[in-house]
């Protein structure tokens, strides 16, 4: 018996030793760091009444707090409309168009923010092309600034919003739309009645992921437009691994904030995905199981909320 | 199933998307065959120098060369640790079993940039002073492709009613560590697969973990792609792209394998 307990030991100790090592130490390590001093003594609240106070660092916030919820919203918009358009399509065709969405969802960091450099850089292909034509639709257009950044960040967004979606309007029944017609209900009091209704949760759900996902977004941005942005995470990166001064206590305060806008935006995600399975039928986490070997990025955290 | 025939507006719709999304693709692909493109819809003139210059460029290979290899490692050691350590929980500590997803679902709540910053803190002076090295990139790399590593595993052994097989073996007289590498790991052996090079393709596009942790010692294929934007646009369309068509291949295996697990299970 005391031999069959030593090798169960055994067996979990590395994990638990990687675990501790590698994700509980440093954010313990971040989270004092946030409240010590700038020469690493003490403790003190002074970082975030810092970073709260400094125009330089509310900055940097807003920023990212702005482009996050812009390009959620615009990528939510555009996932719901092409979700439903996917829907109404044959499964085979369904599903390359999925497998495509999904393919592009790859091309993102380093390689999207150095093809749009392409298209739209200063010398970007279509700069040029358009210059030559005399069109000026991209006058005032600056790729390396607010405009620019929103449009890289919309890339990514929509292809993951498309993809959290499209199963959720799976859970919409063609017999409830049937009922609704019967009972003399026109497609627009359908989708404002039932349709939405039972997709909010849904909704917010997915909201809530891609505004972490934009909250975090270092390598695009950071491959745009370097630290000439005012970002949060492009700030945190800088003050931590850069190349002039570092400042580790307050770069861990500001990662600490940033983690608790992304923290609350997946709790957010994961209180509406269990309310999607108060809805019955079909949730989309189960869904995944079988059809998502390939999502990328957040599967663990919706298959845990379909517990 | 009913099939249905799309209407004009969806018809619209994904088309528009699909160009909005491959354009960018395209673009890069594009400009890495060109060889004259300045003012005309399409490069002038092609050429495949940019494919030759960057498989001359010493660096390029070694870049790659060390993407390859650190990739392949983390892969190797979360295998080694994770394997055991989720097969004792689903098995015997089933109770444990919602600890560990909170710990498992942690690094997708927590963006790069801040698991680097804890990391550059704890790691960087004191007793375990790795910082810069390959050691903390692995084991950032291992916290990076826990939950994939961890849902594979688990669904595997699901799928395959590991406890009831094990029982069985158990009940024939085999003891528990033989039963494990005779039995359970050739059944599982598929799934874990399919996570393995999930993760392989993950921890191949990082980028931000990378260039915090140990941008300035070792360069992987990304470290090296950001470097040499400035430089050449055409050099670094044609590793874009390479590594664009690495990424597809290694989803192609991963799909083929997944169906083929589908098709075992049913």
């Amino acid at each position: 018996m005391k031999q069959r307990q030593r090798g169960l030991i055994l067996a979990l100790a590395p994990f638990v030793l990687m675990v501790l090592a590698f994700q509980v130490v440093p954010v313990f390590s971040m989270l004092t760091g946030s409240f010590r001093h700038a020469d690493g003594a003490g403790f003190t609240l002074d970082n975030y009444r810092h970073a709260l106070s400094s125009a330089y660092y509310l900055q940097a916030i807003k920023n990212s707090l702005l482009i996050s919820v812009f390009s959620s919203l615009i990528g939510l918009a555009v996932g719901l409309v092409c979700a439903y358009c996917i829907t109404r399509f044959a499964p085979a065709v369904r599903d390359r168009l999925l497998m495509l969405s999904n393919m592009t969802s790859n091309f993102a960091g380093v390689p999207l923010a150095f093809a749009y450099i392409i298209l739209l850089g200063n010398n970007g292909v279509f700069t040029l092309l358009f210059k030559q034509w005399g069109w000026n639709v991209f006058d005032g257009f600056n790729l390396y600034s607010w405009s620019g950044l929103i449009l890289v960040y919309v890339y990514f967004q929509i292809p993951l919003a498309l993809l959290l979606l499209y199963p959720a309007f799976y859970g919409i029944r063609e017999q409830w739309r049937e009922a609704a017609a019967l009972l003399g209900a026109g497609s627009w009091q359908f989708w404002k009645t039932v349709g939405l209704p039972v997709l909010s949760p849904a909704i917010f759900g997915t909201l809530g992921i891609l505004f972490a996902n934009a909250m975090g977004a270092y390598a695009t941005a950071y491959a745009l437009v370097g630290g000439n942005y005012n970002l949060l995470a492009v700030r945190i990166g800088s003050l931590v691994a850069g190349d002039v001064v570092t400042q580790p206590q307050m770069g861990s305060t500001l990662a600490v904030l940033l983690a608790l806008s992304t923290l609350l935006a997946v709790f957010l995600n994961q209180r509406m995905v269990r309310r999607m399975e108060g809805f019955g039928g079909r949730s989309p986490a189960r869904r995944e199981r079988s059809s998502g070997l390939f999502r990328r990025r957040w599967p663990a955290v919706r298959e845990e909320a379909g517990q | 199933m009913n099939i249905r025939k799309a209407g004009v507006a969806p018809r619209t719709f994904m088309l528009l998307l699909m160009i909005y999304l491959l354009l960018p693709l395209l673009a890069t692909g594009l400009y890495a065959f060109a060889q004259d493109w300045q003012n005309t819809l399409l490069p002038r003139s092609w050429t495949l120098s940019w494919f030759r210059g960057m498989f001359q460029d010493i660096r390029f290979l070694e870049a790659l060369w060390t993407s390859l290899y650190l990739c392949i490692i983390s892969v190797l050691l979360s295998l080694a640790v994770m394997l055991p350590a989720v097969f004792v929980i689903t098995v015997y500590f089933p109770r444990w079993e919602s600890f560990m997803k909170g710990i498992v679902v942690l690094p997708y709540a927590v963006p790069g940039v801040v698991a680097a910053v804890g990391l550059i803190r704890a790691y960087s002076s004191g007793p375990f002073d790795i910082s810069g090295t390959a050691y903390l990139l692995v084991g950032a790399y291992f916290v990076v492709i826990l939950p994939y590593m961890y849902q594979g595993i688990r669904n595997s052994l699901l799928s395959v009613s590991a406890v009831e097989l094990l029982n069985a073996a158990e009940l024939l007289g085999a003891r528990r560590r033989s039963a494990f590498v005779n039995v359970i790991l050739p059944n599982i052996w598929p799934g874990v697969m399919v996570s393995a090079l999930l993760s392989f393709s993950v921890l191949f596009g990082e980028f931000v973990l990378t260039n915090m942790l140990v941008g300035g010692h070792i360069q992987t294929i990304q470290v090296y792609l950001f470097r040499r934007v400035g430089e050449s646009g055409h050099l670094a369309s044609a590793i874009a792209i390479s590594y664009f068509v690495f990424i597809l291949l290694l989803s192609a295996v991963l799909m083929k394998l997944g169906m083929k697990i589908k098709g075992q299970a049913k």
